[in-house]
């Protein structure tokens, strides 16, 4: 018998639908299989235990009274620790924020209750969402449910390993550079970033806002499609926020990509690219191929410099935004002898290493006499990517590439080098200084047994055709492998 | 171009104290790291405008509606310090 | 060598009465208890992001079309960065290249004679918070710690940046009044500077002569009323003088103006160069103000007071006189429609700046809570006019009006104010005077004009006062003619 945690949300929902299964049935899953997970994975910052029964309970008084808020009413769903929760603890991974409970929900997380979902918990993240790896927590590293010596990836690692190990049916996270596809990459389950604006930002601590959305993880392409749904469109809180028309993202899962023009990018093929994902991408790119899709080779020149233009503009943006964190009016303090010495010691205090290289880089970047050569170049360089894709967009639907460089890694190995680190995001920075919708669909495994994302990119508002790719490629891979973790419940 | 900074100001205007051994360390990660970021200087970009937001749209506003704010109790139930429904804060040096 | 002359540039800050703040819905209120109009936004709170107040955006608009600018079609806002505690985010959502407006100008009469400010930018930004120094005086030199109250953070803030065209003390306080009754005008800002909600920064430097270069400037802050801009300049010009007469330097500075002592006071100088770095505000989308927006701007623009001026000089008062009526809304409204109702401009305006004002400070009243209507100024004008009323008396009657009492007839009346103007029965009483003073009247007719005097007293004793003096006096000469 299936374990209801594994489930996926698109068979919940059924279930619940025809009054098979309860949300307090799903709710008591999810929390056992936390409590046999988290020892190993510290996915979590925050498990809202009694939040969470109470939303199961009620979700379950609104199927009784035949209320129906939408596919994610009663599924239980886990949000990474950088998005807001009022009177719910929201860290960011950050030790300034330790103990901080908003006053306030985030746009998302409103909409996530107005449509009966069941907020689990709070999962880990690398501090204020700057890392690959999830080492950046101030309270402690995730690990990967393949392997717990390797990191699930990050900085949304907490919430991609809470999906793989059947910890949560669903889970948001943020991606300003990669944050949700990587980890979902290396935690073997689908990620989504959609374009710029379709999610609102208010409640989500800012990392870079010019770049930063929040998007799903999910353990099957149509749940990522239907979770992405209970949280998209404009807000009037968020300036950036689309304002106009959009299709449902579910609705074409099962058109197959025949006469689909497909660009294979040239770029990020190449040999930094660890083989086996190279050859999984190809083997995808021919099966593709094989399903009628019209794949090409395409190029996008400017791509080699986009890591380069994104750890200026990143930096420079979350120098400003995290400047708000001075001790004044929240989060914690270090005492001094005037207010100027106490910023400075609490900021010295509450960052960790990695946010404070980010905030010195973009201070730096942006400061007199450096503006233009960094900080103005990378905004250029910027263009000129966007109109790689545009270009590349004149004759494809869809781009396909690997979503890492690697599969997972070892905790530590990377952490003395912050350069090695960064390239973990270089195919899947693109579509961010974009601002163009890009998932990452698990493909397979590598010899070590770890997961292997392959990424699918499309233009701004491709959405639908973007999960309609997807779908298939979820077909055409027939990845069915799950974590050990997941399922030793049973086999131990 | 070799990358020199001057980390202690760049500290300071981004208001982190650090020690000198720390300044010496983030100083050397960070040329590092320009160093690799300044291989953006090596695209040509002339007649290029920067992109600083990726939508393609302007005037986003909010009508003139007066909404509920926080009460007093909720704004300084986050404060550190607190006096008199106020936030409280060491002594100000200076003007900004 | 040449005279000293002063150069002298004015940043002007306006605090918009929008209904709610700039980036938020807190409602923008002074004077309320501290932390009661805040929220995740205008706190700062992690994760809340702004959103422009469109009336804002309007309310600058307005402004730098009243001050002649050109309005940018595409304008951007930035992020300046700097911490201090006032500050939330530790940066301003403000403006930097691209601003709202560009290129303006403001005429200003100055002891008469017309003079131009140049306008060079106006932009669009937000108020910090207020901090409040707890301790020996509440100085912040000696304060034992502060207070944070951030109610006024994110109100939206106008800043007005001259030229440094403005050469004396005079015109610039000229100038700063003539901003404060435009806003005012357009009814964007209250404009108080005692509550701070118009605040001045002056950037004052000297020169010997007009062809010299610009010497070293100081800007002087603190400024609450335009009596304190035209002493703080005049004082730091003459502090500069003196300085470099003596053979010493202006430092760039930033001085305080302490208005007890009435000088300005160096505070702390800057050891490097302030560092904003600036960039463009990711949470905001660029504005556009389109030819549709500026057009329908211009078009619904009310009457400017120099326009306001200009047309009641023309409708026959002194300058004076249209100066104050223009400072007064009320009044002028109420000038305006009495001479639409046919009062005399000339007599209506002095009418409405001499007794009335007078009325009202003696009462400590309002003009809408007098009975005084428009109606009430013409009809009095006609009365007056018509030789029915003296000018003495009409000063009574608007004071009855002003009161309450009735209508100026009934008041006139009431009062038996009314002159005799009936030309037939003035006839006869002139004559009888004549007749009884034969030798005065020979006086007069050998060209002793004082006497003309005389006899309308004359006339005035036998008709107790109420025959209208002008009217005796033409008949007195047409008797001597005759
Ligand atoms: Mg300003
Ligand atoms: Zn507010």
């Amino acid at each position: 018998m299936t374990d209801l945690a594994d489930l996926s949300i698109a068979e919940a929902g059924r279930q619940l639908r025809a009054g098979d299964i309860t949300s307090i049935d799903l709710w008591e899953a999810t929390v056992t299989r936390i409590a046999y997970t988290e020892p190993h994975l510290h996915a979590f910052l925050t498990v809202d235990r009694d939040g969470a029964r109470a939303a199961a309970h009620a979700a379950d008084a609104a199927f009784k009274a035949g209320e129906d808020a939408g596919p994610l009413q009663g599924i239980p769903i886990a949000l990474k620790d950088n998005m807001c929760t009022k009177g719910l603890a929201t860290t960011a991974s950050s030790r300034m924020l330790e103990g901080w409970v908003p006053p306030y929900d985030g746009t998302a997380v409103a909409k996530l209750r107005a449509g009966g979902a069941v907020l689990v918990g709070k999962t880990n993240l690398d501090e204020f969402a700057m890392g690959s790896s999830t080492e950046n927590s101030a309270f402690g590293t995730s690990r990967n449910p393949w392997d717990t010596n390797r990191v699930p990836g990050g900085s949304s690692g907490g919430s991609a390993g809470s999906v793989a190990a059947g910890a949560a049916m669903g889970a948001f996270g943020s991606d300003t550079g990669g944050s949700i596809r990587q980890p979902a990459a290396l935690c073997g389950v689908v990620g989504m970033k959609p374009t710029y604006g379709l999610v609102s930002r208010y409640g989500l601590i800012a990392f870079a806002s010019s770049l930063d959305q929040i998007g799903p993880f999910a353990r099957s392409v149509e749940d990522a499609a239907l979770l992405l749904e209970g949280v998209a469109g404009h807000d009037i809180h968020d300036a950036t926020s689309y304002r106009g028309e959009y299709p449902t993202f579910s609705d074409g899962l099962d058109l197959g990509v025949k006469g689909l023009r497909v660009g294979i990018v040239k770029e990020l093929m190449v040999d930094a690219i660890d083989s086996e994902i190279r050859s999984a991408s190809r083997a995808m790119a021919d099966k593709l191929a094989d399903a009628g899709a019209d794949v090409v080779e395409v190029s996008l020149p400017s791509s080699e410099y986009a890591l380069s233009a994104y750890y200026l503009i990143a930096p420079a943006e979350c120098s400003a935004n995290l400047a708000r964190l001075d001790g004044v009016r929240y989060g914690n303090r270090v005492p001094a002898d005037t207010t100027d010495e106490m910023m400075a010691k609490t900021r010295a205090a509450g960052f960790g290493p990695e946010v404070i290289r980010r905030i010195l880089l973009g201070t730096y970047a942006l400061s007199a006499g450096y503006y233009d050569a960094f900080y103005g170049q990378a905004q250029r360089v910027r263009t000129l990517v966007r109109q790689d894709f545009a270009k590349a967009y004149e004759h494809t639907d869809v781009l396909i590439s690997p979503t890492t460089p690697t599969t997972a890694f070892e905790i530590g190995a990377k952490t003395d080098d912050p350069i090695a680190m960064y390239y973990s995001d270089v195919c899947t920075i693109p579509s961010n200084l974009a601002g163009d919708p890009s998932i990452s669909v698990p493909v397979g495994l590598d010899t070590q047994g770890l997961p292997i994302g392959f990424q699918i990119m499309a233009p701004a508002l491709g959405e639908s055709t973007l999960f309609r790719a997807a779908a298939e490629v979820e077909r055409l891979a027939e990845f069915t492998a799950r974590p050990l973790l997941a399922v030793s419940k049973e086999t131990v | 171009m070799p990358v020199d900074i001057d980390i202690a100001k760049v500290a300071h205007l981004a208001r982190i104290d650090l020690s000198a051994e720390e300044l010496a360390q983030y100083g050397a990660q960070l040329s590092v790291i320009l160093e690799y970021a300044e291989r953006v200087s090596s695209l040509p970009t002339e007649g290029v405008e920067p992109t600083s937001h990726p939508l393609p749209a302007t005037n986003a506003f909010r009508p003139d509606v007066v909404t509920p704010s926080l009460t007093n109790e909720e704004a300084l139930a986050m404060a550190p310090e607190a006096e008199d429904g106020y936030f409280r804060v060491p002594r100000i040096l200076g003007e900004p | 060598m040449a005279e000293w002359e002063a150069v002298i540039g004015i940043e002007t800050h306006v605090e918009l009465q929008t209904k709610s703040k700039m980036f938020c819905g807190c409602a923008v209120a002074f004077g309320e208890a501290p932390n009661t109009n805040t929220c995740p936004v205008c706190l700062a709170l992690p994760g809340a992001i702004p959103v422009p107040n469109e009336e804002a955006i309007e309310g600058i608009v307005k402004i730098g079309t009243a001050l002649d600018s050109t309005i940018n079609k595409d304008s951007l806002f930035y992020r300046k960065n700097y911490f201090y505690p006032d500050l939330p985010k530790n940066y301003q959502i403000s403006q930097y290249t691209f601003p709202v407006c560009e290129f303006g100008k403001l005429d200003i009469m100055v002891d008469g004679e017309p003079f131009t400010v140049g306008i060079t930018r106006v932009h669009m930004e937000e108020d910090t918070g207020k901090s409040r120094h707890v301790g020996e005086g509440g100085r912040i030199h000696d304060a034992s710690h502060s207070l944070l109250d951030f109610n006024r953070s994110g109100v939206p803030l106008v800043e007005v940046v001259t030229e440094p065209d403005i050469r004396t003390a005079e015109q610039a306080r000229a100038y700063g009044a003539e901003l404060q009754r435009i806003v005012r005008t357009l009814g964007v800002s209250d404009a108080r500077l005692e509550e701070g909600s118009m605040r001045f920064d002056a950037n004052v430097s000297v020169r010997r002569g007009p062809d010299a270069e610009f010497g070293t400037r100081t800007e002087t802050k603190n400024v609450n009323s335009l009596r304190s801009l035209q002493r703080a300049i005049t004082f730091e010009i003459d502090r500069q003088i003196r300085v470099l007469e003596e053979g010493g330097e202006i430092i760039q500075e930033t001085r305080h103006w302490n208005e007890g002592k009435g000088v300005t006071i160096s505070m702390r100088i800057k050891e490097e160069s302030e560092d904003y770095r600036y960039f463009q505000e990711p949470d905001m989308l660029p504005l556009e103000i389109d030819e549709e927006w500026q057009q329908r701007v211009k078009a619904n623009q009310p009457e400017l007071p120099a326009q306001k001026r200009a047309r009641y000089v023309g409708l026959g008062t002194d300058t004076h006189t249209a100066e104050l009526l223009a400072d007064d809304p009320a009044l002028g409204g109420l000038f305006d429609e009495a001479v639409g109702a046919g009062a005399d401009a000339k007599q209506a305006g002095i009418w409405l700046t001499q007794e009335v004002v007078a009325y009202l400070r003696r009462e400590e009243k309002t003009l809408s809570a007098t009975a005084l209507s428009a109606e009430h100024v013409a009809e009095l004008a006609t009365m007056v006019a018509a030789g029915d009323l003296s000018s003495t008396a009409s000063k009574d009657v608007l004071n009855g009006v002003l009161a309450g009492e009735g209508t100026p007839r009934e008041i006139a009346e009431s009062r038996d104010l009314i002159q005799i103007s009936d030309s037939g029965f003035l006839d006869t009483e002139v004559d009888a005077v004549i007749a009884d003073n034969a030798g005065a009247f020979e006086k007069l007719v050998a060209g002793d004009m004082k006497m003309i005097g005389f006899f309308v007293g004359q006339v005035m004793k036998r008709t107790g006062g109420k025959a209208d003096p002008r009217l005796v006096s033409e008949m007195v000469r047409t008797k001597v003619q005759g």
